[in-house]
């Protein structure tokens, strides 16, 4: 850990969310800092996916407040933009835009908000292409990739926007199974590259591998929060005992 | 292919009724210099016909789009300026639009407006409805996540519209939109009330001088049919090319 680690570059502090009269998040208090690589993981419904959405203001919090590299995140357009173009986030369905080519997929969050040339939004793009190991797919289009493809040209738009931090929200629930480990090999190759992460997953051996922190949350609240070694040998509550148990031995 | 099938049919349909006494082709036979004169006449009207409806399509299809889009805002009086707009001009039917527009609101601006533009006015507006339906449709179907990814990647309102949203949408609504073009072209032969040199006009005026109705009229069904197989044929190659590179 470098020494400028020490200030969070994601603080969050006693979010709730409501969708409609069910509450998603129950003050849930969360600092990431910078490099750092957090999975989250927990039964569906715990509110996982709603806490990494509303870190790039997908999801807006009722109550509590999110600070993303010093910037507080409002529902105000301004705002909006400056946190999502510090924070890329990559879908579970992957959401590439079919319509487009692969490349074009890359270069129009570039060029249109980040203002880049068509010259240099190619060139940032071929470079997060070969970094995800598909430059020779610039040119198709979405449908004629693999879904393991597909999710690496998703992690690729990411970055091509140059984000600080990377948000992924059930990369690979979406995949067959073969195709799941080219797409974590990418995560962890960026993970060792230094990017601050969070991502969503029940792939517990790459979290062994990849995470400095594991979060389980568990009905909207952080129930258990520690370095993977503690949490997977360890874990001090009996709701995280039990979800791993159901998770890894079966 | 279909649609010299389709006038072939015709063709063969006309020969076999020139051979009965109530037909009496003579009026529009282009062999002689009356029925050259004649169908040279009928034909004059092709321009505006489709002058009209393209125009009119160009605009209700603007306005369509404008007014489809506060129909899918979350602000709820923004959805009843949609909901007010659909339903006021879905109600009012064409003809008694190109009246109101023509005679009615020259009184309450002042303004004499020409038929030209009185037509296309009462045409837009009357379809601009339909438009508007067809895009929230349209705009409806696409994924909720095509948005997400498109704000993630920074786009604003209107970009995600523009390079995300509308040019899947547009892919899927191409039939409706097809259909209203046609319908478009029927409709524009009401324009004919006010005086709009158009193909119906046209053809009621060579009525009233040559008293063959049947064969003229029988013509005009032939220049509807093959500017409707046209633009249908038109739509579907569009929907080939844009469909090349469009999932599923």
């Amino acid at each position: 850990m470098n020494p400028q680690s020490a200030t969070p570059i994601i603080e969050i502090s006693d979010v709730c969310i409501f969708f409609g009269e069910f509450q998603a998040l129950k003050d849930v208090s969360l600092d990431i800092n910078l490099g750092e690589r957090t999975v989250i993981c927990g039964p569906s419904g715990s509110g996982k996916s709603t806490l990494i959405r509303c870190i790039n203001g997908l999801e807006m919090h009722d109550s509590g407040s999110i600070k993303v590299d010093g910037e507080l995140l409002t529902s105000s357009r301004s705002s909006l933009r400056s946190v999502r173009s510090k924070a890329g986030m990559v879908f579970q369905q992957f959401n590439l835009f079919p319509h487009l080519t692969v490349l074009d997929n890359l270069t129009l969050g570039p060029i249109r908000s980040r203002g880049l040339s068509q010259k240099e939004a190619r060139d940032i793009a071929m470079h997060y292409l070969e970094r995800v190991r598909i430059p020779e797919q610039s040119s198709k289009y979405p449908r004629q990739l693999s879904g393991g493809q597909q999710q690496r040209v998703a992690i690729a738009r990411s970055l091509c926007m140059e984000p600080k931090i990377m948000l992924f929200d059930e990369p690979t629930s979406a995949l067959d199974p073969e195709m799941i480990s080219e797409v974590l090999d990418v995560i962890v190759e960026l993970a060792n590259s230094g990017m601050t992460m969070i991502c969503v997953t029940h792939e517990m051996g790459f979290a062994r591998k990849v995470a400095d922190k594991m979060v389980f949350m568990d009905f909207g609240e952080i129930v258990e929060m520690s370095p993977p070694k503690k949490f997977f040998e360890n874990p001090n509550s009996e709701r995280c005992q039990d979800f791993l148990q159901k998770i890894l031995h079966h | 292919m279909s649609i010299l099938r389709i006038l072939g049919i015709a063709a063969v349909a006309s020969a076999l009724g020139g051979c009965s006494s109530n037909w009496g082709w003579y009026v529009v036979n282009p062999s002689t210099a009356s029925g050259l004169s004649n169908l040279k006449f009928l034909l004059g009207g092709l321009y505006y016909t489709i002058a009209l409806s393209v125009t009119a399509i160009a605009i209700s299809i603007t306005v369509g789009l404008l007014i489809a889009l506060p129909g899918l805002a979350a602000n709820r009086a923004l959805r009843n300026v949609n909901r007010l707009y659909v339903e006021l001009v879905r109600a009012v039917p064409i003809l008694v639009l190109i009246l109101w527009v023509y005679y009615g609101m020259p009184q309450m601006t002042g303004l004499s407006i020409s038929v030209f533009w009185a037509g296309v006015i009462a045409l837009a507006l009357s379809d601009s409805a339909f438009e508007a339906e067809i895009f929230r449709a349209g705009i409806q179907s696409i994924d909720k996540g095509q948005y997400e990814a498109a704000h993630s990647v920074s786009l604003g309102y209107l970009d995600t519209m523009r390079f995300v949203i509308l040019p899947q949408a547009i892919r899927r609504i191409l039939p409706a939109l097809g259909n209203q073009l046609a319908y478009m072209l029927k409709m524009s032969s009401l324009v004919s009330v006010i005086g709009m040199q158009e193909l119906t006009r046209k053809a009621n005026e060579l009525v009233v001088t040559e008293y063959r109705p049947l064969e003229i009229y029988t013509i005009l069904v032939l220049e509807y049919l093959v500017l409707i197989l046209l633009v249908s044929a038109g739509v579907r190659w569009l929907e080939r090319r844009l469909q090349s590179d469009q999932s599923r």
